[in-house]
């Protein structure tokens, strides 16, 4: 039995075995030394590598990625983080059009190997700009690599993978994943990037799903399962560069595509998924894509409306039940439409 | 004698950035150089005089208008012109043309056109530079529209914390595009002000008098070298328009009359009038300067138009180092087609 780690410790692990390894590689971040060390995930790391190698910073989003960024001309590897993904919207100017570019505009002469890592929010109240999953915007720029781990092994093997490439990576995790335990190799591993891996091998349905979706998706496949649908569960982990052949074999082999994002649909990255698929195996189809994802709205801060703003195992289980047995699905008390303000029970917070 | 040295060496540098910018407005009708020009002519002895002070280790990071920053650092002028011809042997491959230039063997690290985006680059340089224990300079060049965006107080603010080697290097003309200082910084403050407010150690003084640029730059760059960052402001004027080859005076953004007592401020003129004065050097020598720089353009030009364009494949060549596909999959098919 392979040791277990929380998601929150795959990603401290493979911080300090990257800090470990290489000297460049350092950490910056509004709190990365905090008492709370960014959710666990930074604790110990001043004390260990000293304040010049993990380090808090200004209130500076934008203009601390620029330094980052020219630490990295000069030889340096940082892994800059900010608690939310809502706060790298300062940032946006020095990754894309400076980070993203500079290996093209430069004709090949300097590349940023730099890490930008992003927390998704959700839940308690955070609201409007502490809950948006922006791995859209930074998937549609080309220069950028994207990853978003939903489990502890790929978040570990994916940082790993993201401090060693020379490019510019942004890195986003979902705070509901955190907690998240699982199997987690010891020692040193990557984890490619453009490979889905499977979750969950079916024959009826094949469900893409994104980050924390990707867990929905694998409960969801568990209550297909008793419903008599075979659920084929993808998690793409890395959307540029994306793997597409996988997709397209698991359409090709169960004809029916359910996208789960954990962002809107309209201009999304589900989007992009269905317009490979309806390009390159649009033939296998036997019915409509279905998308999953959040109502067009910013999310709402009210318990009331947070509530039922998140779709969840419910809506990919009905969906699929739709798709493959034509039937519309009720909420039971066996299949709830639980939504809810808090993820699972292990996890205590803060948000 | 070191003074004279220095006089001759400043006066040929000047001379030569002026001379090919010249040349480059001359040919621009020609359409060849396809992408947009942002002139320095009539701001030469900032690029010079800094530059001037710096080492070979040292670096210097710039923006649009970095023509006069790249070659006074030492950048290729055959780079540079063929880049700017679009051509494979330019110092970007022909990915950038004028507004992104870099000349790494020179300590050119790079100049990229959003206004005051390499500020905070150019500190990282400094900072990355004393995390891995290399002892250099970083400077970094920009107009003072560039003290008016939120990244470059970002900046600042991090050097002055850090206490970083870097000069933070102001050309004030006055000018951001066709907007007047009047109408983007308040009357009454200067730009100085604002670094002293971010505790900089600063300087200001007349950016058309070369002599004076190096003596400021000199002082300036004692306080990096030893303490902390420094910032120097200079004044100075863009004659021509802020992108492209002409003259742009009757507009009437700027009044004529301004332009013409910048005109007489001419660094280059300046220069030349204590130089022959002074006896320093003549005005054959002069001559021999200009026909060698000519010639040094010509050849420049002539390789840049010989040069090939970059071939089709290289479009995608450099998005990521080590090229990896978006599509591996369908790279695949086409190339099993």
């Amino acid at each position: 039995m392979a040791r277990e780690l929380k998601y929150y410790q795959a990603i401290h692990e493979a911080t300090d075995l990257c800090m470990e390894k290489d000297p460049s590689v350092y950490v910056i971040g509004l709190g990365a030394t905090d008492p709370k060390g960014i959710f666990g995930t930074t604790s110990g790391l001043e004390a260990k590598y000293g304040s010049a190698r993990v380090m808090d910073m200004p209130c500076a989003e934008n203009g601390m990625t620029g330094v980052a960024i020219g630490s990295a001309l000069v030889g340096m590897r940082p892994i800059l983080l900010h608690q939310r993904i809502d706060f790298a919207v300062l940032a946006m100017e020095q990754i894309v059009n400076q980070a993203a570019k500079w290996h093209y505009m430069f004709g090949g002469r300097k590349s940023v190997p730099l890490v930008v890592r992003l927390l998704v929010g959700r839940g308690w109240g955070q609201g409007p700009q502490h809950s948006q999953s922006l791995q859209a915007w930074f998937a549609h720029v080309p220069g950028l690599r994207v990853v978003l781990p939903s489990t502890p092994q790929d978040a570990k093997g994916l940082l790993i993978s993201a401090v060693e490439d020379d490019n510019p990576v942004i890195f986003i995790e979902h705070r509901w994943l955190h907690n998240i335990a699982g199997p987690v190799p010891e020692g040193l591993y990557r984890v490619p990037f453009g490979k889905a891996r499977v979750l969950r091998r079916g024959c009826d349905v094949t469900i893409v799903a994104m980050s924390h979706m990707a867990l929905e998706a694998h409960r969801a496949a568990e209550t297909l399962a008793r419903e008599g649908i075979d659920a084929e569960v993808v998690d793409p982990r890395c959307l540029r560069p994306f793997d597409e052949e996988t997709i397209f074999d698991s359409v090709r082999k169960t004809g029916r595509l359910i996208v789960a994002d954990t962002s809107w649909k309209h201009a999304g990255f589900s989007a992009e998924i269905v317009a490979r698929v309806a390009e390159e195996v649009g033939g296998s189809l036997k019915c409509a894509p279905r998308r999953i994802g959040l109502p067009e709205c910013p999310t709402p801060t009210s318990p009331a409306l947070a509530a039922s703003f998140y779709p969840g195992v419910f809506d990919i289980v009905s969906a699929a039940c739709e798709m493959v047995q034509g039937r519309r699905m009720q909420p039971t008390a066996a299949n709830p439409r639980v939504h809810h303000d808090v993820p699972d029970p292990s996890f205590t917070g803060p948000f | 004698m070191q003074q004279t040295n220095a006089i001759r060496r400043l006066y040929r540098a000047m001379l030569r950035i002026r001379l090919v910018e010249e040349g480059i407005a001359d040919l621009y009708p020609e359409q060849q150089m396809r992408c947009p020009v942002h002139l320095c002519i009539g701001q030469e002895a900032v690029c010079a005089g800094v530059c001037d002070r710096l080492t070979p280790a040292d670096l210097v990071m710039s923006t649009h208008r970095a023509h006069g920053h790249y070659l006074a650092k030492g950048g290729s002028l055959k780079a540079m012109l063929a880049e700017m011809y679009g051509k494979s042997t330019g110092c970007c491959g022909g990915m950038g043309g004028s507004m992104h230039l870099v000349d790494l063997d020179a300590g050119f690290l790079g100049a990229t056109p959003i206004v005051a985006s390499t500020i905070p680059i150019a500190v990282g340089a400094a900072f990355g530079s004393v995390m891995r224990r290399e002892n250099r300079v970083v400077v970094a060049f920009f107009g003072e529209g560039a003290t008016e965006e939120g990244v470059f107080h970002e900046a600042l603010n991090f050097a002055a914390l850090k206490k970083l080697p870097i000069l933070f290097v102001c050309e004030n003309n006055l000018y951001s595009v066709y907007s007047p200082l009047s109408v983007r910084q308040p009357a009454g403050r200067t730009v100085t002000a604002l670094a002293q407010g971010h505790g900089i150690a600063s300087w200001r003084g007349d950016g058309n008098d070369v002599l004076e640029v190096t003596r400021l730059t000199e002082e300036a760059l004692e306080r990096v070298r030893t303490t902390g960052p420094a910032f120097v402001e200079f004044q100075t004027y863009r004659w021509r328009e802020h992108c492209g080859p002409n003259y742009d005076n009757d507009l009437g953004y700027r009044t004529q009359a301004e332009f013409q007592h910048w005109r007489k401020l001419c660094p280059l003129e300046r220069l030349h009038t204590r130089g022959l004065k002074e006896g320093i050097f003549s005005e054959a020598e002069i001559a021999t300067w200009t026909d060698e720089i000519r010639s040094e353009l010509a050849e420049a030009v002539r390789f840049a138009k010989a040069s090939p364009f970059p071939a089709s494949e290289s479009l995608m060549q450099h998005v990521y180092a080590v090229p990896v596909s978006d599509t591996p999959h369908r790279d695949a098919v086409r190339q099993a087609a």
